[in-house]
């Protein structure tokens, strides 16, 4: 019965039918996009030099300076590698310094890196665009940033006179060749990154067997806190050592999500309110043009919540169509772009800032995509609360009479 | 009424009156429905305009100026060697008058900072105080102590986070070390006369603040300087300004407007345009829907009514003006509600918002953490003009169906 009078006004119901499958098609891609460009957003930024957490020494992370370290590193990433065999660990050691070329010199940040295990951990390595990465025996050695090199006047086998202050507070210096240029597209990195064999730092600022940090990264964000309790089991007993994950490296990664979610949140608010109107107006009006109906039926002995039922029932078979077209849609364009990749003019340099790629890619899975639809359709019966309650009130008599 | 004739404006807009209001509660319901949307168009786009907005103003603060001069391969290379010479007098006379309101010149190099505990690289800006402020410094920025005063003072002002990170504090002194000319390392040491507090983390951990005339000598630059700044007029057309010192510089310069000097930010002027307009658009079409839906139930009801009349002689124009009118009551009832809601509800937060629990984040972006809505009177007409012109747009099929009844079918109808 509630599919029949659903039909007896067909453009009334294909109109209310179009909308919310517009608003669905609309979520469904945006809900995708949105989340294919945090997982990326995450993914690049940790994949790029962080890893998804890290061991530091306590207080490190909120100030990094060279004297807050941890004694030997070295078997201590040996040790975690041990712990979590499916994970990549590296240790490393950063401290500033001015780099001089033969014409120029710049400050950097330079970072002493294990050559035969950074490469798992970070995506810098495998971005060396001339020249090669450090390897094992490589001793006073460095790769740089393609800006860096630019700047420094410098490119492979050009010398780097290297000068900053050691751990223990005395004037280090020391002379690297260079092997290697690597460009990550980040502007940032590439105009101040460089990294030379973690035991050159080491013995270059007076570190002993010292690091800075010791990255971890993993295959998926899901594994993050299973690996953060095995690491802190490793580190038990050792005092002043944190394990810190990416929410605590990053704090911006996380807020700038938020930002983005909730402005989001408003606009699909927004868009699924004014569906909602539409399906009130629409059963608002099937309501009252069948007061004469309902009157006859009521009268023939049918309780008000019988009739409140077909109501809702009718709003759920539309609002039903309404989701399952647009879900279809909403899946089918997702489809194309999460192969295509979607873009709009300007995105690429908007999108450089936060290194990532020209294009975004919607993520499909089964609570992106079902999210939108399944609030349009709660909200959609929402609305059809209030012309189902009135039938309570319907008086038979009265109902009859009406025109 | 005139038979033959159409009715008089007046009667047929008395008609969409009093027809709009025969079912009051679908009539409000669907008001209610562009109100919201109206308000949701208007309100979102202050809001993202006063972030852009923002995010604009305090990057071109931080280039600063609205058009800059610099040697043709500074750019690529921010190199003491890559510098220019004073501006000459040509140039001086253009940077004295309209359309420039303000300009300074400025060292910019790359530099050390270390104190006793810790180095930093850093940007070592010698500026000449007063043009300083006057292109985008803002002197209440300085948290503790004082600004430099003079083109050849002594001291050096650093950001709040650069001094923490180099463990430091004011009145102490600190180590600046660059490249001078020949690659000599150039050092020196600066006593810290003032702390500035950024609007953006990243100027706070990398700007140190000389004096202009103290730098040139540090770096051995003679009167040398690595770029002007100039700013003057609105900057969201530096067209004029650019083209006025551009013509004035000669081929020895660079001469560049904000746009090109930071891509990013000139490029986000343009990505939000289009923005608002999408979303405007996006919003209106979830409003369609509904506004169809109400006006074909208006007429569907009356499709006797309409026989009527037209069996009295009335032009199915008339019908069509009727049903439109209608249309048009609605949404301009519906605009005034939303845009009242929209101005009423902006007001409030004119002092700003406070985003601060997601400081970190929004700054990725390059915004600050208080958000000041801004209300454009553009963004205002856009809004309307949109919900208007398609508004009637898409009641003309309804109106257009109501005029196309035949007489008698329509009387026949029940």
């Amino acid at each position: 019965m509630a599919w029949r009078n659903l039909w007896r006004h067909s453009r009334r119901t294909w109109l209310t039918v179009t909308a919310m499958v517009f608003s669905n098609v609309l979520l469904v891609f945006m809900i995708a996009l949105q989340f294919g460009t945090y997982d990326m957003m995450i993914e690049n930024t940790l994949k790029a030099f962080s890893g998804h957490l890290q061991v530091q020494a306590e207080g490190y992370q909120d100030n990094p300076k060279l004297r807050t370290s941890i004694p030997a590193v070295t078997a201590l990433v040996d040790e975690l590698q041990r712990a979590l065999p499916e994970a990549e660990v590296a240790g490393r050691a950063a401290a500033f310094a001015l780099a001089s070329s033969e014409q120029r010199s710049f400050g950097i940040q330079l970072i002493g890196a294990q050559p035969g295990v950074e490469p798992h951990v970070s995506s810098i390595p495998n971005l060396v665009r001339r020249g090669r990465y450090l390897e094992r025996d490589d001793v006073a050695e460095i790769v740089l940033g393609s800006v860096m090199a630019r700047n420094l006047k410098a490119d492979v086998g050009s010398e780097i006179t290297l000068l900053g202050s050691g751990r223990d507070g005395s004037f280090a210096a020391g002379i690297v060749t260079v092997v290697g240029v690597f460009e990550s597209g980040s502007s940032d990195m590439d105009r101040s990154f460089a990294e030379v064999p973690l035991a050159w730092f080491q013995d270059t600022f007076t570190m002993g067997d010292h690091g800075n940090s010791i990255a971890i990264a993993l295959g998926d964000l899901a594994e993050v806190p299973a690996a953060v309790q095995s690491a802190k089991s490793v580190i038990g007993p050792r005092e002043g050592l944190v394990v810190v994950d990416w929410n605590t490296l990053h704090p911006g990664l996380r807020q700038a999500i938020q930002a983005d979610l909730s402005s989001g949140w408003f606009m699909y608010g927004v868009l699924i309110i004014l569906v909602a109107f539409s399906v009130l107006n629409t059963q608002l009006m099937s309501v009252m043009e069948r007061t004469r109906e309902f009157g006859v039926i009521s009268a023939l002995g049918i309780r008000p919540r019988r009739l409140a039922a077909l109501v809702l029932l009718e709003t759920a078979l539309m609002a039903l169509i309404g989701l399952a077209l647009g879900l279809c849609l909403g899946w089918l364009v997702s489809l194309y772009f999460s192969i295509n990749g979607f873009s709009y003019p300007g995105m690429e340099e908007v999108a450089a800032r936060y290194s990532l790629p020209g294009a975004m890619y919607p993520s499909i899975t089964v609570g992106t995509m079902l999210l939108g639809p399944i609030v349009v359709f709660g909200f959609c019966l929402l609305a059809a609360l209030y012309p189902a309650l009135r039938l309570y009130r319907l008086r038979p008599v009265a109902a009859m009479r009406a025109a | 009424m005139a038979t033959g004739h159409g009715l008089s404006l007046t009667a047929v807009s008395q008609l969409s009156w009093r027809n709009l209001w025969r079912n009051q509660r679908r009539t409000i319901i669907m008001l209610l429905a562009i109100a919201v949307g109206v308000w949701a168009m208007i309100f979102m786009t202050a809001l993202m305009r006063g972030m852009v907005d923002q995010m604009i103003e305090d990057g071109i603060d931080a280039l600063p100026g609205y058009v800059q001069l610099h040697h043709p391969d500074y750019r690529d290379d921010p190199n003491v060697e890559n510098s220019l010479p004073p501006p000459g007098p040509e140039l001086l006379v253009a940077l004295g008058s309209p359309p420039v309101e303000a300009w300074a010149r400025r060292v910019k190099v790359p530099a050390m900072a270390s104190s006793e505990r810790n180095n930093r690289a850093v940007m070592l800006l010698g500026v000449d105080p007063q043009p300083e402020i006057a292109v985008g410094f803002d002197p209440s920025s300085i948290v503790a102590g004082r600004f430099l005063e003079g083109p050849n003072d002594p001291g050096l002002v650093v950001g709040r986070k650069l001094l923490e990170r180099l463990e430091t504090d004011l009145g102490k002194r600190i180590v600046i070390m660059s490249q001078g000319p020949n690659n000599s390392i150039a050092d020196r040491g600066f006593r810290i006369v003032g702390v500035f507090e950024g609007k953006l983390s990243a100027q706070e951990e990398n700007l140190v603040y000389a004096a202009i005339g103290t730098t040139q000598e540090l770096l051995g630059m003679g009167e040398q300087i690595s770029e002007i700044a100039v700013k003057g007029g609105d900057y969201r057309d530096a067209s004029a300004l650019y083209a006025w010192v551009e013509q004035a510089a000669g081929g020895q310069y660079e001469v560049l407007p904000w746009t090109k000097l930071d891509t990013y930010l000139g490029l986000m002027l343009g990505v939000m345009d289009g923005f608002v307009l999408v979303w405007v658009v996006v919003i209106f079409m979830a409003l369609s829907f509904g506004l169809v839906n109400t006006l074909m139930m208006a007429v569907f009801e009356r499709v006797r009514e309409f026989g009527l009349m037209q069996a009295l002689g009335m032009k199915p124009a008339s019908i069509l003006y009727q049903v439109l009118l209608e249309a048009l009551m609605l949404l301009i009832l519906g605009l005034l509600l939303g845009n009242v809601m929209a101005v009423a509800s902006i007001m409030p937060l004119r002092d700003g918002i406070d985003l601060s629990i997601v400081a970190e984040g929004i700054e990725m972006m390059g915004a600050s953490s208080t958000l000041y809505p801004a209300l454009k009177p553009k963004d205002l007409v856009m809004a309307n003009t949109v919900v208007i012109v398609l508004g009637i747009l898409t009641s003309l099929l309804p109106a257009w169906r109501a005029s196309r009844y035949r007489p008698v079918e329509a009387i026949a109808k029940t």
